[in-house]
């Protein structure tokens, strides 16, 4: 049994509020309602290639954000969902990546620089600027004191090892490469990603 | 991986061990089940638990964890003894036939050479015997009594079915049932691929369980073939590709290495690595060492770089021990030793071992800069959290910096999964507030010490004034010149050696041969060469063909080496170039030259009738069954207990205390103070992963939290009935060095193992949980795990470790 009713008497139904709205995802929708067209949310949505940042699968993710990168108009990430045409997963996600959206919009994501600064218990909002000219001020004020040009063997070694640094293996090539040059350039040893652990 | 996700659906058989690979890689794991449904494929789980990979195998066995080496060094017994062994390609493909020095030896557990003071090894001895001309003496019939397969038959000798089942606590008859299955692989037309994890690494004997699985390969004849291989399913998205590009802390980009202290000749550096070939006419790659050495030199240090200061040779920190790894930094750390810490996307007080000690570290320190797109425990492990982490703010002196940076979502770049592909992602959205990318971050803090150093002065600035910097804008270098960068391009015209312009000055290299020790060529990383070429962005390949019908999709991204997607393939092929069966093509010799499938990983043009070895890194061009001096532990694998172990004795060599734990295994004297015994810690405990977690990260996405929102442990049936512990319980997990409360899971999966007349119980942990985020708040399993690592690489036992449960 299919239920008629006209666009008029539809609304009228709509004083039965949330009912109404029950009606219409079961099908019960006026006839005109039925003709119009409802815009598929991600008709208009930019799609952006990328890859699942979880696991080494590698599965590919497509982005869907809104926002045509004019001035004044941020692109903002609203779904995300397998890429078909990936050969390894073919359009599958799991339940990690499935959640992917949540991970970019988490309510733990960092926003501005920040300072804790010695014996206190909480976080201090910094610019950009001081944040870097504190930091490395304290890069070159250990490195000028326990630089090692010569061990005590007198072999040259020229390294730096009060001061290190672990790398992400989250982040993407390009990075991990400019941050290898950097840290060597300044004779780091104490250097690794999670590939250690 | 030696070979790929997509080559899984090839196999005959796969083996899962020391990885759970349907719970922590599920889309990577379909090809299990493609394998399974599409080309009758059965599937192996050896696991301490019954697992998710478990639930849908073939066939399921139970083993003590950190007992791999004894339940696939009995296979090895196994395999030789019953003769299911590929005689043909172990002679032809295999070290097996070179003849080791007489004086080698193995005794009670340990190999010749043995310092029980400094607990490491002499390695004189584990070489072969040379001749006059400095290659290995062979015997082709194997019947030496110090040829590598008699040796290792010998070893594996005491590998009997008994001793294994006494070791691991599997049932006799589940290990002759995994043992058959594996060598009805030995024909050339089945194939055996192996799936390991961490389950495998993060042992005390972590890479001689891979040694040992590699040992089980070649005898099958399974390396190099379609369905084949040794699988490392790798745990994050580009792990593989920051272990490629070297940042670690003995390594240069490529597997090349920092220099140790005492090498202070830039030639005889060279000479240590350009090794040359132990065969006569083997390829041994490695020999072009220097091109990538001073490519790379040329790169980073440009014109500053010259043969006369022989390429800046000095200008690289050289090692005064031989690792400067996460447990040696922070056991300097907790001596007052280091003064300040860098954290890029990178939460140690979650992700090391003894959490305790961790967090005293982290206090010592004079600043802590943590670059990270989320809020983590490091970052704030100043703050106390009440019995979840207990500290006292006022007195921790450390000054800690937090910056935002970037996620995947929001900039360009590649990532390199498991099976070597580089695939090139864009950005699609500016990060939250004033959140930076980390390059933009390296490049400010760089500027600033330059500037510095430039107004200042300060110890050997020269690395750091004369670094090249050639992004159009300094201070964003952009994605697409850093890779441009890695893939290398030449400073001169480069010819080949008939005089032909292979390279013109200005060109992107199309290919690790082009590159030069004569300083003409300025490459990053000479194993991506061949990503960015003068045709472009190769890893932004989007063309899934498949050819063959075989799941080689050459057209997608950009594998290194060469685009190569299955390694050591020409292995994959009999001595004669033919295929080892029809069903198994993947390169062949047509008559002129190697083709096929994949990218040839030998010399294209070499006939088979030249008789080279297709492992051509190795110096013998062949598998090595014998590892010569390049394990310290020794040459060949060898079970030895976890450092808490659930057992008195390591039943191979019981009256030997120096053999009962890995000999080689470096453990500082205030860890050792920290190991439980069994008498008060009775349980040997394993962690793992969720198929809905994602380490420490996705407890601040809500969807994950909402479906695993509460930190469990796993406890077997019987031992809760002992305990009285029910389901639903909360109980304490307690090791000598913390404790960790949690939800108890009584469970069928986990069985208690019969070894003798003792009952052996396991415990199993998840990590997921920690006290900021979504889910529910918890103490980090790392309070739990001990501070000792593997011998080789450091990488921590989180594996195998001792427990007792309380209930609550």
């Amino acid at each position: 049994m299919t239920l008629r009713v006209t666009r008029r008497q539809f609304f009228k139904l709509g004083a039965a509020g949330m009912a109404t709205s029950s009606m219409a995802m079961m099908g019960f929708a006026p006839e005109p309602a039925v003709a119009s067209i409802r815009h598929f949310k991600l008709t208009a949505a930019k799609i952006t290639r990328n890859n699942c940042t979880y696991c080494s699968v590698g599965c590919g993710v497509l982005l869907y954000s809104r926002g045509d990168a004019s001035i004044n108009n941020v692109d903002d990430i609203f779904h995300i969902e397998g890429d078909p045409d990936h050969p390894v997963s073919r359009g599958s996600l799991c339940p990690k990546g499935a959640g992917l959206l949540d991970f970019v919009k988490s309510r733990s994501r960092l926003s501005h620089p920040m300072v804790r600064e010695p014996g206190t218990d909480e976080w201090k909002r910094i610019s950009w600027p001081e944040a870097l000219d504190r930091i490395s001020r304290h890069m070159k004020d250990d490195r000028d004191a326990n630089f090692v040009g010569q061990d005590e063997q007198g072999n040259t070694v020229n390294h730096w090892v009060t001061t290190g640094f672990l790398a992400a293996s989250a982040s993407s090539n390009e990075t991990a490469y400019l941050t290898h040059k950097v840290v060597r350039s300044l004779g780091m040893l104490a250097f690794d990603n999670q590939a250690r652990v | 991986m030696t070979n790929h996700w997509v080559d899984i659906r090839n196999a005959n058989l796969i083996l899962s061990m020391g990885g759970n690979s349907a719970e922590a890689h599920p889309v990577g794991f379909r090809w299990v089940m493609e394998a399974k449904e599409k080309n009758d494929a059965r599937l192996i789980s050896v696991d301490p638990r019954f697992t998710r990979t478990g639930a849908v195998s073939d066939f399921h066995a139970e083993i003590r964890t950190g007992t791999d080496i004894a339940f696939l060094g009995g296979l090895i017994n196994f395999l030789i003894e019953t003769d299911q062994f590929h005689h043909e390609y172990v002679r032809e493909y295999t070290d097996a036939s070179l003849i080791v020095r007489e004086d080698f030896g193995f005794d009670d557990g340990l190999f010749t050479g043995f310092d029980a003071e400094s607990g490491s090894y002499d390695t004189e001895t584990w070489h072969y015997e040379h001749d006059e001309d400095g290659f290995a003496r062979r015997d082709e019939t194997l019947q030496h009594p110090r040829c590598v397969f008699q040796l290792m038959r010998a070893h594996f000798s005491r590998y009997t079915l008994d001793v294994v089942q006494s070791v691991c606590g599997t049932p006799r008859h589940k290990i002759e049932r995994v043992w058959n299955m594996i060598a009805e692989t030995v024909v050339p037309d089945k194939t055996m691929t192996i799936l390991y994890a961490l389950g495998w690494t993060q042992h005390s004997i972590g890479s001689q369980i891979i040694r040992t699985a590699a040992i089980v390969q070649l005898l099958l004849g399974n390396m190099g073939m379609l369905g084949g291989g040794v699988n490392a399913l790798r745990g994050h998205s580009n792990i593989q590709g920051l272990t490629d590009l070297g940042l670690l802390s003995n390594l240069l980009p490529g597997y090349m290495q920092l220099a140790g202290s005492e090498e202070q000749d830039y030639q005889e550096y060279i000479a240590e690595r350009a090794r040359a070939p132990l065969v006569p006419d083997e390829v041994s790659y490695w020999r072009n060492y220097e091109r990538f050495h001073v490519s790379l030199m040329k790169a980073w240090f440009g014109e500053a770089a010259t043969e006369e200061n022989d390429w800046c040779y000095d200008w690289l920190p050289k090692l005064s021990v031989n690792l400067y790894d996460v447990l040696h930094t922070f056991e300097r750390m907790s001596q007052g030793e280091v003064n300040g810490y860098f954290c890029q996307g990178f939460n140690p007080l979650a992700a090391f071992p003894h959490k305790e000690k961790v967090t005293a570290s982290l206090s010592n320190l004079k600043y802590l800069v943590v670059m990270d797109p989320l809020s983590t425990e490091t970052a704030e492990f100043w703050k106390n959290r009440g019995e979840l982490h207990d500290v006292d703010p006022s007195e921790i002196q450390t000054e800690v910096f937090r910056l935002p940076t970037t996620c995947f979502a929001e900039e360009n770049g590649t990532i390199v999964n498991s099976a070597r592909w580089l695939q090139w992602h864009w950005g699609a959205a500016p990060p939250p507030g004033e959140a930076k990318p980390d390059v933009e971050i390296i490049a400010g803090l760089f500027h600033r010490l330059q500037a510095m150093y430039r107004e200042e002065g300060g110890p050997f600035p020269d690395p750091i004034l004369n670094l090249t910097w050639p992004y159009r804008r300094p201070e964003e270098p952009r994605p697409e010149e850093l890779a441009r960068e890695y893939n290398g391009w030449a400073l001169e015209d480069v010819y080949d050696e008939n005089q032909n312009l292979i390279c013109g000055r200005g060109e992107q290299v199309g290919d690790f041969g082009t590159l030069r020790a004569d300083g003409s060529t300025a490459c990053g990383c000479w194993l991506f060469a061949g990503c960015w070429t003068e045709d472009g962005n190769q890893m932004a390949r989007r063309d899934n063909s498949d050819p063959y019908g075989i799941g080689m999709t050459l057209g997608w991204a950009w594998a290194w080496p060469a685009n190569r997607r299955i390694l050591y393939n020409r292995a994959g092929a009999r001595p004669d170039g033919t295929p080892w069966a029809p069903n198994k093509a993947l390169v062949w010799w047509n008559g002129s030259r190697w083709v096929g499938a994949d990218v040839p990983d030998f010399p294209v043009t070499s006939p088979p009738s030249a008789g080279l070895g297709p492992f051509i890194m190795n110096q013998t061009g062949r598998g090595q069954l014998f590892a010569r001096e390049r394990m310290v532990e020794g040459p060949f694998p060898e079970h030895y207990e976890p450092f808490e172990t659930p057992v008195a004795n390591n039943a191979l060599h019981p009256n030997n205390p120096l053999s009962k734990h890995n000999p080689a295994a470096r453990v500082f004297e205030q860890d050792r103070e920290n190991f439980g015994t069994l008498e008060e810690y009775p349980y040997a405990a394993t962690t793992y992963r969720l198929t809905e977690h994602f380490h420490y990260w996705t407890m601040h996405a809500r969807l994950n939290a909402i479906m695993q929102p509460e930190k469990f442990i796993e406890i077997g049936e019987t031992l809760a009935n002992e305990l009285g512990i029910e389901k639903g319980d909360r109980v304490r997990v307690s090791s000598k060095r913390g404790h960790v409360d949690a939800v108890a899971v009584v469970t069928k999966r986990i069985r208690p193992l019969q070894m003798g007349d003792r009952t052996i119980h396991q415990i199993g942990i998840p990590i997921h949980w920690g006290y900021l985020g979504e889910t529910k708040k918890a103490q980090l399993t790392n309070a739990l795990t001990p501070f000792v690592g593997d011998a080789n690489t450091q990488t921590p036992e989180f594996k195998s470790f001792l427990v007792r449960v309380d209930k609550l």
